[in-house]
């Protein structure tokens, strides 16, 4: 039996039911990681922010960012994040206060900034096509390896040097020579 | 509503509100960079969202969101190894007591 284009009793397109699910995981996620308590749990509810965001690359055609997403923000950059966390948890240091005093007026700026890019959003007449495009994975390799490969080149040393940079901030003093 | 580009960026740009109030707001170093790594997400979001209804930009918008999921990468390296550095010193992540050059 075939599945309907739309959900049963209530006849929404299924993937505007996907979209709504997945954009409220990521805002509540999200608004989780700037006001929870608990630093390790912010970044739980980062991976989980993350996660809804490569459900909507899935949506909007994008495969393979999708996959790159799973594996560099949930799989290295969040367990790098929560690695330091654990490496900058002090007992005695007071946790209670979260927030900074500009808190109240930094509220207000990104309420504020919220407003303006959604007016500034639906004002515009955008030349978009009407239905999503799918991009394979062929197609963007084929890119990425033509017009884009003094880029990728550059991306690839960026790293190297981040990765050296990283170690030699973050190694002990006086180890040099082990 | 998932067939409109509007949407897509509405909700980038919630996503980057959200990272700004706390990057802002938040006193651990750490959770500041948290908010930087929702607010490059949510650029991310609005670029593959482009890329999904321009027909001229559908592969080289998968491209570009690669390249800044690479930059953020070891912009986060760089930056928590930095955090890490001045814990060693000053033995708390929090931001506002990073006082040494007020004194």
């Amino acid at each position: 039996m075939p599945i309907p284009d739309t959900v049963p009793l209530l006849g929404i397109a299924w993937d505007d039911v996907l979209f709504i699910v997945l954009a409220a995981i990521v805002i509540v996620a999200g608004v989780l990681v700037v006001t929870m308590r608990d630093i390790i749990r912010c970044g739980l509810a980062m991976m989980v922010c993350f996660g809804a965001l490569a459900g909507l690359y899935v949506m909007l055609g994008a495969p393979l960012v999708a996959a790159a997403q799973v594996i560099v923000y949930i799989g290295a950059i969040s367990v790098l994040i929560l690695f330091a966390i654990m490496l900058t948890q002090s007992k005695v240091a007071p946790v209670r206060l979260v927030f900074q005093t500009q808190a109240v007026p930094a509220a207000i700026a990104a309420v504020v900034l919220a407003i303006v890019i959604a007016l500034a959003v639906s004002a515009t007449e955008w030349p978009a096509v009407a239905t999503r495009l799918w991009s394979t994975t062929n197609d963007v390799a084929r890119v990425l390896f033509d017009d884009y490969l003094l880029a990728f080149e550059v991306v690839s040393v960026l790293l190297l040097a981040a990765v050296i940079g990283g170690i030699y901030l973050a190694k002990r003093e006086g180890s040099s020579d082990s | 509503m998932s067939d409109s580009l509007v949407a897509y960026l509405i909700l980038a740009g919630v996503l980057f509100s959200i990272g700004t109030f706390g990057f802002l707001a938040r006193r651990n170093a750490i959770s500041m960079l948290m908010s930087i790594e929702l607010m490059v997400n949510s650029v991310n979001l609005a670029i593959i969202a482009f890329g999904a209804f321009t027909k001229e930009l559908q592969n080289d918008a998968s491209v570009i969101a690669l390249m800044v999921m690479a930059v953020a990468a070891a912009e986060a390296t760089v930056g928590l190894a930095i955090v890490i550095a001045i814990y060693r010193n000053r033995r708390t992540p929090l931001v506002d007591e990073y006082d040494a050059m007020r004194q």
